[in-house]
């Protein structure tokens, strides 16, 4: 066992050594803080279907972007964001509307692939795009993740309080005088920004993985709002340092740790939380 | 005895329908009253319009004397559409603490005098046992009491209740009446409590608001359930029948109640989008 450990700990002292780790790490942890609070509120809120469809708008915008030679990153953020306000203004035409939000997924991954037809690029432009390619994380893009970040949580911790309130409750938050509209819309558009950074960890493919997994284990795992956003943050970012330093030391993909171990939590957690269910009844 | 809602001459309009028109009555102070009607008599729209979610077509509506507005604190109400909550371990207290200034922007936070309003809320409906219960782990009735705490949270001087017996057994729905009465004589309070049976709740209201084709119908129970008056409302041959202290209201030989519940899942999904 020490000597397992101590193999251990010079892996990852090696792997904080080379910056394109120490740069996935810091990306990886601004992105997880937003991911697991927004991912709680998607799960609370019914909406997690629509957040995954979001992604996919984004692989659209990044596509259609290079096609007009524009930086994808950019083209991913905007189409996404449009996205999120659309269905916010919808947003109660679109609510339960599975066959519409799948429909809509669809075709951003046909407009993606047609782009990519026309743009000729290489297969692995579209595979970083698809399953991310944290490794290769430039300065730029991390401050701007870690902007991104900052701007989405602060957004996010100023509405939580009628956020809630209108998730649990939506017709009497409205009779106390919430904006349920402006309100849903806001959300809609802080989930296309926090679905936007994902998708530069782990590609828009596997957005679902780290933004619902950690918020669905952990509305499982707490009893009160504040400890369950918490363990979303904190089991996200577990996920997904765990899956980088499990990267390093397989020379798996990242994309893949980090989807099993969401995976792999959450079924924990619905577990644990089905044997307490069992205890009691 | 004050007056609580004042209705003069409204009509209220869904669209281009006129779910209410030109009805005038007055609640009182204090007063139970059970809010009857088949679905899309406009129970819902009227409790809407009360709570200033709804504008009116026509005439004029006083709560406590005011306008309606929304956000006004002083009424409690307990919607019938709620959001479903399954997947998750939230207790009863977060739920209904999630009520309290839900409005305003922020974390949701509670200082101690917050607390103590969600505490003695529960503690009102006698949902104390329920504060650290998951919300999946409850039974109807006692999610219907936690819905009630909610109502109750801001100190309400006026309850409005949509369809509390909803999906719940006789037994819950006897509890639920129960309860409902018991805050409603200790609070002082007016209760509006709609639903599709009258016979849950007979023994505890003092009047009966019957809506049906556009018309309300207000006054003691004998005197709004009877064939003249119900066959004004449903527009159709209405006959009373009372049997061993149950009252049924029956159309052509069917009775209306059972009617009403085989197209509720209907109803309830077609208003929740409208």
């Amino acid at each position: 066992m020490p000597i397992a450990m101590k193999a251990t700990i010079i892996m990852v002292i090696t792997m904080l050594e080379l910056d394109f780790m120490r740069t996935a790490l810091i990306a990886a942890a601004a992105v997880s803080l937003v991911a697991g609070p927004v991912g709680y509120f998607l799960v609370l809120r019914g909406q997690t279907f629509a957040g995954h469809a979001l992604a996919h708008v984004g692989f659209t915008g990044a596509t259609g972007a290079a096609l007009i030679g524009v930086s994808p990153l950019a083209g991913l953020f905007t189409l996404t964001i449009a996205a999120g306000l659309g269905m916010g203004l919808f947003g109660a035409r679109l609510a339960n509307r599975d066959i519409a939000i799948g429909m809509v997924l669809a075709l951003a991954l046909g407009f993606g692939l047609l782009f990519l037809h026309f743009f000729k690029s290489s297969a692995t432009q579209a595979t970083a795009l698809l399953f991310g390619n944290i490794l290769a994380i430039s300065d730029q893009t991390l401050l701007m993740l870690v902007v991104t970040s900052i701007v989405c949580l602060a957004l996010l911790l100023f509405i939580s309080r009628p956020l809630l309130f209108a998730s649990l409750q939506p017709e009497l938050a409205e009779a106390k005088g919430v904006r349920i509209n402006l309100l849903s819309t806001v959300f809609m558009m802080l989930v296309a920004l926090a679905t936007a950074a994902t998708s530069q960890i782990v590609g828009v493919l596997l957005v679902f993985a780290l933004m619902v997994g950690p918020g669905a284990a952990a509305l499982r795992l707490c009893k009160s709002v504040l400890a369950g956003l918490v363990t979303a943050a904190v089991l996200a970012l577990i996920e997904s340092w765990a899956g980088l330093t499990l990267a390093y030391a397989t020379d798996w993909p990242v994309s893949f740790w980090i989807t099993a171990l969401a995976v792999a939590i959450y079924l924990a957690a619905a577990y644990s939380s089905q044997v307490r269910h069992g205890q009691k009844a | 005895m004050g007056v609580a809602i004042a209705l003069d001459n409204v009509t209220l309009k869904l669209g281009d329908r006129r779910i209410l028109e030109n009805v005038s009555l007055a609640v009182n102070d204090g007063e139970f009253i059970g809010l009857l009607g088949a679905n899309g008599a406009g129970k819902t729209t009227l409790l809407r319009a009360i709570l200033g979610m709804l504008p009116l077509a026509q005439g004029s509506l006083l709560v406590f004397g005011q306008p309606p507005s929304r956000g006004n604190s002083a009424i409690g109400y307990m919607p019938q559409n709620r959001a479903s909550l399954a997947e998750t371990r939230l207790r009863g207290w977060d739920y209904v603490a999630a009520v309290v200034q839900g409005q305003s922007p922020g974390l949701p936070l509670y200082g101690s005098p917050l607390r103590r309003k969600v505490d003695k809320a529960l503690a009102l409906v006698e949902a104390t046992s329920l504060a650290n219960r998951p919300l999946t782990e409850l039974s109807g009735g006692e999610r219907q009491r936690l819905l009630l705490a909610q109502a109750l949270v801001d100190e309400p001087r006026l309850l409005l209740l949509d369809e509390p017996l909803l999906n719940l057994d006789p037994g819950q729905q006897r509890n639920v009446v129960a309860l409902v009465k018991h805050l409603q004589t200790e609070l002082h309070i007016p209760v509006i409590f709609s639903s599709h049976e009258l016979n849950p709740l007979l023994w505890a209201i003092d009047r009966i608001l019957y809506l049906g084709h556009g018309a309300a119908a207000i006054g003691p129970v004998d005197s709004v359930i009877t064939g003249p008056v119900l066959s004004k409302l449903y527009n159709a041959p209405i006959e009373v029948h009372r049997v061993g202290g149950r009252i049924f209201v029956m159309s052509d030989s069917v009775e209306v109640e059972r009617d009403a519940h085989r197209h509720e899942g209907h109803d309830h999904h077609g208003h929740h989008h409208a």
